[in-house]
């Protein structure tokens, strides 16, 4: 038992066996005064069975009664989406409002508006794993399922910008392939790079949900009542049995899934931004642009997340699990990447000035005093001023209040993207050609049904999927340390 | 070898987590070697008290990222300089600083469905038929049970209900095959 011994040494109880004349031991454990110790990750002591019970059992139960209005009015948006742009394709472009020199508008907007909202589940899932923040655990699946969402979101609309997208889905164009005069895709070009950056972010965020859903699944086929369930939650739970030699390089696994994310989130709106930064339109050319972008993303994506899990809590009543420290926590991110993207907004300003050249110059005090402007302040009070409003816990604690920031911080991120793009877009270079963009009603539609498809599908991961990781929320438990009392852990036995 | 050709193992139920880690380690200690513990959720330390090695997923990792990057230089290479080279904007033919990014998200991209492979392939899964299934109360090893299985292979499986039932089992069942 040398063996046992050894591990058990962290967990002699104080005061007992313990001579104050004796050798002492190789570590001792104190515990924290009160008001250090941290807040249990799961409410009122909830046990093992109870949080398969809950989180299996929003998905295996029938769906409350709102869910049907919700996912009606959200699947005829999506419809409406895909009509619109059957008709773009069918017309072509010009049924937006874009025009020259403003060629990109609400589409590519909304591009990096979706895609950077994938970026907080990736950040939780991935980020906060390396840097062992186990409160993820309450919200990763959903914000990965979200990531996932919203790149398919995301997706849509570079191909349809093209106008004849049989070009963007082609071999030779932008699939690595000769084209009809045998040239192949040209590689110089960040807008190439955004293809592979997209479609990879897309892949992994896939592959590391499906991970992480694996031993999920083996349970919703352990307590599947019919066979149908059971046979398809079996076959995609492959066959797991919560096998420790399993375990042991699933974690491994994860573990490397959350490392190559990492990297992946970092480099996929730097790509996007370079889309941007790479060109030499004033307003766009800028080195700051990487990391702006990347914080500006977690900011935004943080937001959806909140105004999605929010209202899921209390619906499903899953507050013991997504607590208010889960909520507060991020909107302590948002508090932070909120004043990543003002720090940046000024400096943009101070180097447009410090920099000397008269384009870069006018180009922002367009921005702010230009047509536009109604743009750029509706972006400045949505993200410069109501993050700060979360230094007071009373703002991070009213989930009304958390809700109604989180919308706001979506508003106005969707205007930075559009402040960004429109704004250097329509006065550029050459002022014969200054104009003005005004999006049509179908760039408008086009866009609200985009979030008919985002909350459809959200909506059925919440119906098919458990909405939290359950094996993983488990293991945060102090039932689920076998050194802990509640683990089982009998004092004294050494 | 007492055991029938029919025999899969014994199966044995425990309730808490400790429980499970002080019986690990105790089978453990016993000599088993053909035997797994089967948990709802990773247990910190059980790969030690099971005597595991650390796991090999990252070769697999390694190798596919490999395999990702240099497929990235030799792709762009080859299409933009070696087969057709155009020059655009005067930038040259090939420079792996270009060649990077796409090379990069390659890197990621095979990286990734190699750890996948690699931890299913290492993990025998998927895996069509299990005879622990058979067990009625093996379903709660995905809910809040413990179990550790002896499979009726091992050298030492005529001992294997004594050593079980005396790291204090709640319940223990032969599974046959």
């Amino acid at each position: 038992m040398a063996n046992a011994a050894s591990i058990h040494a962290a967990d002699v109880p104080k005061g007992k066996q313990h001579d104050p004349h004796a050798a002492p031991p190789k570590i001792v454990a104190i515990d924290p005064p009160q008001e250090f110790v941290r807040e249990p990750l799961v409410l009122n002591g909830r046990s093992l069975g109870w949080l398969t019970e809950r989180i299996a059992g929003v998905c295996e139960g029938k769906m409350p009664l709102w869910w049907w209005p919700a996912f009606i009015v959200s699947a005829g948006l999506m419809t409406m989406m895909f009509t619109l742009v059957a008709y773009l394709i069918s017309t072509g472009v010009g049924v937006w409002g874009l025009n020259n020199p403003a060629d990109w508008a609400w589409d590519i907007t909304n591009f990096v508006f979706w895609i950077g909202i994938g970026h907080a589940g990736t950040l939780i899932s991935a980020v906060l794993f390396l840097l062992r923040q186990k409160w993820r655990t309450s919200i990763n699946r959903a914000a990965e399922a979200m990531t996932l969402i919203a790149v398919a979101c995301a997706g849509i609309f570079p191909v349809v910008h093209t106008g004849r997208v049989w070009f963007a889905l082609m071999p030779g164009w932008l699939i690595p392939a000769p084209n009809a005069n045998y040239i192949w895709p040209q590689f110089r070009s960040p807008l190439l790079w955004d293809v592979f950056a997209v479609s990879t972010y897309g892949t992994v965020s896939l592959l590391f949900w499906y991970v992480g859903l694996i031993p999920d699944l083996a349970t919703l086929r352990d307590r599947a009542k019919n066979k149908v369930r059971g046979f398809f939650y079996g076959l995609f739970a492959l066959g797991w049995t919560g096998s420790n030699r399993h375990w042991s390089n699933y974690e491994k696994a994860y573990m490397i899934f959350a490392g190559l994310s990492t990297p992946l989130v970092l480099s996929v709106h730097s790509i996007v931004s370079f889309d941007f930064a790479v060109s030499n339109v004033p307003g766009w050319h800028t080195t700051i642009f990487p990391p702006y972008f990347v914080a500006g993303a977690i900011f935004s994506g943080f937001g959806m997340v909140l105004t999605l899990l929010v209202p899921m809590r209390t619906l499903f009543k899953l507050e013991d699990i997504i607590t208010t420290r889960h909520v507060e926590l991020m909107c302590k991110v948002i508090l932070a990447t909120g004043s990543i993207v003002g720090y940046a907004y000024g400096m943009e300003f101070f180097i447009a000035w410090y920099g000397g050249s008269p384009y870069e110059l006018y180009a922002f005090k367009n921005r702010a005093f230009g047509p536009y402007w109604w743009a750029y302040w509706s972006m400045i009070s949505c993200n410069v001023i109501s993050p700060h409003l979360f230094w007071f816990k009373w703002c991070r604690t009213n989930m009304v209040f958390v809700f109604f920031v989180s919308i706001v911080v979506n508003i106005g991120m969707w205007f930075e993207r559009f402040v960004i793009i429109v704004t250097s877009l329509h006065r550029d270079y050459l002022p014969a050609s200054w104009g003005y963009f005004a999006p049509t009603w179908v760039d408008v539609f086009t866009f609200v049904g985009s979030f008919g498809l985002f909350l459809t599908l959200f909506l059925l991961f919440i119906r098919f999927l458990p909405a939290i990781a359950i094996s993983e929320v488990k293991g945060v438990t102090p039932q689920a340390d076998p050194h802990h009392p509640l683990g089982g852990a009998k004092g004294g036995h050494h | 070898m007492s055991a029938n050709a029919k025999t899969y193992g014994l199966l044995a139920q425990f309730d808490t987590a400790a429980g499970i880690f002080e019986a690990a380690i105790q089978v453990r200690d016993a000599g088993y070697r053909k035997w797994d513990v089967f948990t709802p959720f990773p247990i910190h330390g059980m790969d030690d008290a099971m005597g595991l090695k650390n796991s090999k997923v990252g070769y697999f990792t390694f190798c596919g990222g490999f395999t990702g990057f240099f497929t990235g230089m030799t792709m762009i290479w080859f299409m933009n300089k070696f087969d057709y080279g155009l020059v655009v904007g005067g930038k040259p033919l090939f420079t792996p600083l270009y060649a990077f990014p796409v090379s990069y998200e390659l890197t990621i991209l095979l990286g990734a469905f190699a750890t996948l492979g690699g931890m299913l392939a290492l993990n025998r899964l998927p895996k069509l038929y299990n005879p622990l299934f058979k067990s009625e109360r093996f379903k709660k090893a995905t809910d809040d049970k413990f179990f550790i299985c002896i499979e009726a292979t091992d050298p030492k499986f005529a001992e294997a209900r004594a050593v079980l039932e005396k790291a204090g089992a709640a319940a223990i069942e032969l599974v046959e095959d």
